[in-house]
């Protein structure tokens, strides 16, 4: 962890000093204007200690700050832990259970509050009182937690997050080693807020940030102003850069083909939302240079229901990873282009990746046919031909699609399939749901962060399936207790030996693949189409792309 | 002498004779009527169609490869210039049983999916029609009929019913029972199967029905006919059966067209929602919604299927129409709230 940590200081040093001239030139040439970004709908909640989408964590990089980041730079650059609101990363004490960070000075919220250490302390308590998504799993592991999940109102974290006013430090106590918490630290939902904020999901009310921006306007009906903080001056470029527009207007409300046509006519300068696949071939070979393809650490996949008939048989199971086309889905996602077929669970260049496929005709590193035969046959030999399936997609076109194609499928090896598209809003939700019996399904995960435990972990351990409610997140249901062990100790392993970790998770993903709880489909990749007029591209890892690192004028 | 001819009685025509006689003076409703007639004979042609073209229209096709002239065509073409992003379906060839109307998104015969999906339209309103005319005529005879508390509770359950926007009153319906079906004793309807929206729209069209049946028979209640049956002790549903409903039955008739016209157009819209018809199933309200996804490449996809419901409802409520004058030219029948 210590090795890790060091690295990662080094390299953004250099990174920094190498940057910094550049962009100053830059920003003087290019700096104001407004960009347009364009979207269906709004994210949701504007409260960064709840919001849990894409869309709300890439608009808050300029806005919201936490003691570390992820370093604002392109591709796996990005995946770099920096400094944020703490002047240094922290010092690691107690065999890897205490982290004193020393906030910086000088650091103003956008209302004009200066920042202290007391926002800190009250941020961290804030994530408990308001019941954040994630304040059960990312957080749990602080001092205190668990007394703060049980009484969430009267949470104090006392032990936990400790704040020094005098000598300007915060000290995290966890009750054992976690080489994933400065990640954890690094996201939305641990982001420092005012200590006066509500404990209460502030909605639509914009909450007064540190960034170099802050939100001006809100209504999730129309879109969302984003203006410059008048009280920022850049301390980290690293953390959190100078943008270049004035002003980000996101508004929302246009359908996709809408968005399209916006954007071409130079109306709009970007659109959340994926592109219309009938606009695919068009916008490919008439403006590909306002086309960005850039890779995801993402995963389609297909649950199986491990404690449902006829998945609850490892055959049967292995006899649909067999029996799929990748190739198909990567066509019905819109090309090779836009994704690649794969087999395991970690996506390609995620650490702990090792191409593995054994679900193909010739099984080795990579899928290269489906196998059609052995599918039939291990059907055959489950018993369970001739039993009933029913796939729950999302409504969507694309889910949709899948949907069918798997149904015949299914079909085609022996089982009698249907296919039920459900609202998009409700599907996941409703699939994690054992009450429903749902037996097999179609859904995705997006990394929070660049660890195997974030796939692997929280997909299909045992910890990960709870009985009867709507946040079961290990879907297919499967529980293997060597296999836990084995993802247990390397979350140890990665506090001492992040490399040696990675070869363990390498192991794990191989032993979960090839007992199949879910079958990978493929792993897409993020189109983006911009405006001619927009300028400085740059795609994060972590967050995508940079909204305030492109320019406009 | 008188050489006075006397004149032969002149033989009259049936009621049913004189409608049918001026039905089929009417032009319009019966070439509406052909019309009709003939898009359900396509319908019914589905299986065979889909046996001569040799394809399946409910299983995914992306790789197939058809031949038109001589050559090699791939029914979905990837795009080949500059990023050669996405595939687009194949478009109409315009040669029947070979992909006449083009693929969809998923490499399927969209013909062999119309004639297809129109089956399943007709089915359902078809069968919903019937659904609604039985459980409505029920419902009117006996309100008006019995009258008092029966009338009393009917009639506010009929008001309960017709309260709610017939649509959102069926989305909600369908929402409940996409995911498991409905189970009632012994009897259990699958979610997939095309009795569920059956039922659903047969039941939210119950009101249209029964309403103005109920209005009918409140009047032939105290007709001198109905009195002296009752008088002479002739059971309630011996009166209903025999004596009333055959005095409704030229209402019903006049109500199959109409109501299956709007039974069509809710079936659409339900498929079209992903909570009437399920996929790999077809509807022409599927098709559309598939076809929604390629309007900018491949606009008939979504187009023909429109103009498919839009003709056979048209076709339904002129036919509808002329059935209403021929029947029972003063009737007031309306299907709508007003």
């Amino acid at each position: 962890m210590k090795k890790l940590l060091l690295a990662a200081s080094a390299a953004a040093l250099l990174a920094g000093t190498w940057l910094a001239p550049a962009q100053a030139e830059y920003l003087k040439e290019h700096r104001g204007g407004t960009i347009r970004l364009l979207a269906r709908s709004a994210a949701g909640t504007l409260d960064p200690h709840i919001n849990y989408t894409d869309q709300g964590w890439q608009m808050y990089q300029p806005i919201y700050d936490g003691l570390v980041a992820f370093r604002k730079a392109e591709g796996m650059d990005g995946f770099t832990i920096v400094p944020d609101l703490a002047e240094a990363l922290p010092q690691v004490s107690n065999d890897g259970k205490t982290f004193t960070f020393k906030l910086r000075k000088g650091i103003k919220f956008s209302s004009g509050q200066d920042l202290g250490v007391k926002d800190v302390v009250a941020s961290f308590q804030r994530i408990f009182k308001v019941s954040g998504p994630t304040s059960g799993t990312f957080y749990a592991g602080i001092v205190g937690a668990d007394k703060c999940l049980a009484d969430t109102k009267s949470c104090t974290l006392e032990g936990g997050v400790v704040g020094d006013e005098v000598a300007g430090t915060i000290t995290i106590n966890i009750t054992k080693p976690d080489a994933e918490l400065l990640y954890k630290l690094a996201l939305p939902h641990a982001v420092v807020l005012p200590a006066d904020t509500p404990a209460e999901d502030m909605g639509s009310k914009p909450i007064p940030s540190t960034g170099a921006y802050m939100i001006s306007a809100f209504d999730p009906n129309k879109g969302m102003t984003v203006s410059r903080n008048p009280n920022f001056k850049q301390w980290n470029e690293d953390a959190q850069p100078d943008g270049y527009p004035d002003v980000v207007q996101y508004d929302f409300g246009l359908s996709e083909e809408a968005a399209v046509t916006a954007i071409q006519n130079g109306e709009a300068d970007w659109m959340f939302d994926a592109l219309p696949s009938d606009r695919l071939g068009e916008l490919g070979s008439k403006s590909m240079d306002q086309l960005h393809i850039s890779p995801l650490s993402a995963w389609w996949y297909a649950p199986l229901n491990n404690r449902l008939a006829p998945f609850d048989n490892e055959k049967a199971r292995q006899a649909v990873a067999y029996a799929i086309d990748r190739n198909t889905l990567v066509k019905l996602f819109g090309g090779k282009v836009l994704a690649s077929p794969v087999c395991q669970v970690l996506p390609p260049d995620f650490p702990g990746h090792e191409d593995n496929c054994p679900f193909t005709k010739d099984p080795g590193a990579k899928w290269s046919a489906p196998d059609l035969d052995k599918a039939k046959q291990l059907v055959e030999d489950s018993g369970t031909k001739g039993q009933k399936v029913t796939i729950i997609v999302e409504d969507t076109a694309i889910s949709r699609s899948i949907g069918v194609y798997l149904q015949s499928v299914l079909t085609s090896i022996g089982y009698v399939a249907d296919v039920k598209p459900i609202s998009s809003n409700i599907q996941f939700t409703y699939i994690q749901n054992t009450n429903n019996k749902v037996q097999m399904s179609v859904t995705q995960w997006y990394k929070d962060y660049p660890a195997a435990s974030d796939f692997l972990n929280i997909l299909f351990s045992c910890a990960s399936f709870r009985e009867g409610s709507d946040a079961s997140i290990n879907i297919a249901g499967f529980c293997d207790k060597e296999i836990d062990a084995k993802m247990q100790k390397a979350l140890d392993l990665g506090v001492t030996d992040q490399k040696a970790a990675d070869k363990l998770w390498a192991e794990v993903d191989r032993q979960v693949t090839d007992k199949a709880p879910a079958v990978g489909l493929f792993t897409p990749k993020r189109l983006d189409f911009v405006s001619k007029r927009l300028g400085n591209f740059k795609f994060n890892r972590q967050f995508n792309w940079m909204i305030t690192q492109s320019w406009v004028q | 002498m008188s050489n006075i001819a006397v004149a032969a009685p002149r033989k009259t025509r049936g009621p049913w004779a004189v409608a049918f006689a001026k039905l089929a003076r009417d032009r319009a409703a019966m070439a509406s009527l052909a019309v009709f007639l003939l898009i359900v004979l396509a319908c019914l042609s589905a299986p065979l169609y889909a046996k001569w073209a040799g394809v399946d229209p409910f299983a995914s096709t992306l790789d197939a490869v058809i031949q038109i002239d001589g050559a090699d065509v791939p029914v979905m073409e990837q795009s080949t210039e500059g990023l050669g992003l996405g595939y687009t379906p194949l478009g109409p060839t315009w040669r029947l049983g070979n992909y006449f109307l083009g693929a969809d998104s998923q490499g399927r015969d969209v013909m062999a999916r119309m004639l297809y999906g129109g089956l399943s339209s007709l089915l359902i309103s078809g069968a919903a029609t019937i659904f609604t005319l039985i459980l409505g005529t029920a419902a009117g005879l006996i309100a008006g009929y019995f009258g008092g508390i029966t009338d009393t509770v009917l009639s506010r359950l009929l008001d309960v019913l017709w309260a709610f926007p017939i649509y959102l009153l069926a989305i909600s319906l369908s929402i409940v029972t996409i995911a498991h079906g409905i189970t009632i004793g012994s009897i259990q309807i699958e979610s997939g199967s095309l009795w569920l929206p059956v039922i659903i729209i047969g039941i939210v069209y119950v009101p249209y029905v029964a309403r103005p049946i109920r209005g009918q028979v409140l009047s032939l209640r105290h007709s001198e006919f109905v009195l002296a049956a009752i008088n002479l002790g002739v059971p309630g549903w011996r009166i209903l059966w025999r004596d009333i409903l055959p005095n409704v039955t030229t209402t019903l008739i006049v109500f199959v067209p109409l109501m299956m016209a709007l039974n069509m157009l809710t079936e659409s819209a339900l498929s079209f929602l992903s909570i009437g018809v399920q996929p790999p199933a077809a509807s022409w309200g599927t098709i559309i919604q598939d076809g929604q996804a390629l309007l900018y490449t491949r606009p008939l996809v979504a187009l023909v299927p429109g103009l498919a419901i839009a003709v056979s409802v048209m076709a339904l409520n002129v036919f509808g129409d002329g059935l209403r004058d021929a029947l029972d030219p003063r009737s007031k029948v309306r299907l709508g709230r007003d």
